[in-house]
């Protein structure tokens, strides 16, 4: 389908007029008619779509508008991002832990690991909230003290696992795990050699791992840990079903209120999508940060690469291979 | 501790096995202090591994490995060997250099930071210090006008002449190198070559693993061809070199003179 000329035009991203010595040539790249046609089928679609959404009165905009910035609203948004901050910091922290643990030496250690993210991986998160918020139905006391010895304090699980907290610990022991195999990716992109190098000079493991390894691993660590967060910022939403006010749960406060169920989702969704799109765009910023240091040229900004797509008729190359084996599907 | 008149590395019958490969099949030989001591011999005859044991990258399974008068690896206690723990193993290993084939630098810290790493985080030397060190370490190889450089913008000579200022910054005993310039471009290989030979002048205990015949016989002291897991021929390089005893030592050298 495509000549030679036309790939390189396309590699290129722009139309060379070749420098040849002696003679003065202009490079046409190669026309595309039927990329209008497929053009004007689109926007007919998207102009469709765009009238319906408009005029269909069962929208209601009116009510989106009334209660977009409602104080229920807001505190549900940011009962929304503090979950996803905090979830996020416990799963990479202990994600870290369980990534080292794997690949430690020590079998015991290997060995715990691999079932904590055997057993989390494998049972839905949604089944692990609810779990850990009808924990007080298997213990219903909790104590701190020696095993099978005095007790020092004795909790009420009941007044212990507030929906917050069965939250935090459902949501973020079950990411521990998927950032535990990112983790642990990002340290096997490392090269053999940097540890021997760090042993040889006297480096013992942990200060090998801390100076060494993780700081390399950071770059193929990264990237998947952005698509996790923004995956975070929405699987939060489950916390609806534990009764924990957050952006989904506060919109369906208003709806079964006043039944005004439709637009209350359209709500919520456009903040879920102002915040995704927000925190894309910090990420391909941090990308950019990292990928630093390596000889690899800079990639471009993800808007940048949205922008040439959008204004330019064909696929980027396929210069970035998806760097994540391990996020994704769940 | 420092006993002028102990060999710096003592070999007896030193055996590694990798499952069922057995790489080194019993080597004995002696290092003493201020030697350059070379080791030639084909792919896969167990140059590296050997060389990994001395500073306990590779756990000997049987016979005696001793540096400087100390067993590599263990603590005899009453007849019986104890294995050192992490802690004790990374102390001997402070003493002793290495330099590797892709000469292994962090490539996240630039040439400076690379030097200045183990005297701080390892030898707990403050900062000023070790930078003051580095520098005059930088300078020995010629590096110092890059010092704040990262690795990847360097060419592969400039590379190696870092990886062995980095080692000399903990002050070793004892530099281990591992076919430091095979990875080079043959341009590249003379000012690495230069930096080992002052080295070498300045009293340095050297282990070179190298195809290098040049060097081996205008800087080594002693010279082993090993094959197959086992020392076929030791001597003076001279001697070895240009007047070969085994059938195998031959065709090595014939290969790659
Ligand atoms: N970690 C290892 N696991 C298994 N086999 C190994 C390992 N390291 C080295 N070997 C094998 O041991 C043999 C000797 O390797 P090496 O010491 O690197 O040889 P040389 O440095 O002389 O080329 C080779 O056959 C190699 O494949
Ligand atoms: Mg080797």
């Amino acid at each position: 389908m495509k000549s030679p000329a036309d790939r390189h035009v396309l590699s290129t991203g722009t139309a060379v007029a070749a420098p040849h010595p002696g003679a003065s040539l202009t490079a046409v790249p190669v026309r595309h008619p039927w990329r209008w046609v497929a053009i004007f089928v689109v926007l007919m679609l998207a102009a469709m779509l765009v009238s319906t959404i408009v005029t269909n009165p069962n929208f209601e905009w009116d009510v989106v508008g009334k209660y977009f910035t409602s104080e229920t609203i807001l505190q549900g948004l940011w009962m929304t991002l503090l979950l996803t901050v905090l979830v996020m910091v416990l799963g990479i922290l202990l994600g870290i832990l369980l990534a080292v643990m794997r690949l430690s030496p020590n079998p015991v250690l290997s060995g715990a690991s691999g079932l904590y993210i055997w057993f989390f991986r494998g049972t839905p998160v949604l089944v692990q909230l609810l779990v850990w918020f009808n924990l007080a139905a298997l213990f219903p006391r909790i104590s701190v003290g020696i095993p099978f010895g005095p007790e020092f304090m004795v909790l009420d699980a009941n007044a212990l696992i507030t929906p917050f907290v069965a939250a935090l610990l459902g949501l973020g022991l079950n990411e521990a795990a998927y950032m535990a195999e990112i983790v642990r990716a990002g340290i096997h992109s490392v090269d053999e050699g940097q540890t021997e190098a760090a042993q040889a000079l006297g480096m013992r493991r942990s200060l090998t791992m801390r100076r060494i390894v993780l700081p390399q691993a950071m770059r193929v660590i990264i990237p998947p840990t952005g698509n996790e967060v923004i995956s975070m910022l929405k699987t939060t939403s489950l916390v609806s079903v534990i009764s924990l006010a957050d952006l989904l749960y506060s919109s369906q406060i208003i709806s079964s209120r006043t039944f005004q169920i439709i637009p209350l989702l359209i709500l919520a969704s456009i903040w879920y999508l102002i915040v995704t799109t927000i925190l894309t765009m910090i990420q391909s910023r941090i990308e950019r940060r990292y990928s630093r240091g390596n000889r690899r040229a800079d990639p471009d900004s993800l808007w940048l690469r949205l922008w040439r797509n959008l204004t330019r008729f064909h696929t980027a190359p396929p210069s970035q291979a998806p760097l994540s084996e391990t996020g994704g599907i769940r | 501790m420092t006993d002028a008149t102990i060999p710096m590395v003592k070999a007896e019958e030193v055996r590694k096995h990798f499952g069922r490969l057995e790489v080194l099949k019993g080597i004995t030989l002696e290092v003493g202090r201020g030697e350059v001591f070379c080791i030639v011999g084909p792919s896969g005859s167990g140059k590296s591994t050997f060389l990994r044991c001395i500073n306990h990258l590779e756990k000997v399974d049987a016979g005696r490995l001793v540096v400087d008068g100390e067993l590599v690896g263990y603590r005899e206690d009453g007849g019986k060997l104890y294995e050192l723990k992490e802690r004790e193993v990374a102390a001997k290993r402070e003493q002793i250099g290495m330099v590797f084939q892709r000469f292994n630098l962090f490539p996240h810290m630039s040439v400076l930071e690379n030097v200045i790493e183990a005297p701080i985080r390892v030898a707990g030397i403050a900062k000023a210090a070790a930078t003051e060190r580095a520098v005059q370490l930088l300078e020995r190889v010629g590096l110092a006008d890059k010092r704040a450089a990262y690795p990847n913008h360097l060419s592969g000579g400039q590379q190696q002449r870092v990886a062995i200022a980095r080692a000399l910054a903990m002050a070793p005993k004892l530099m281990l190198f591992d076919e430091p310039t095979s990875a080079l471009d043959p341009e590249l290989v003379g000012e690495v070559l230069d930096v080992m030979r002052n080295l070498a002048d300045e009293g340095m205990t050297m282990v070179v693993v190298t195809h290098e015949m040049g060097f081996a016989r205008e800087v080594g002291d002693q010279l082993v061809f090993m094959d197959a897991g086992v020392v076929v021929e030791s001597g003076r390089p001279r001697d070895v070199l240009t007047a070969p005893q085994h059938e195998r030592t031959k065709s090595f050298l014939s290969k790659v003179l």
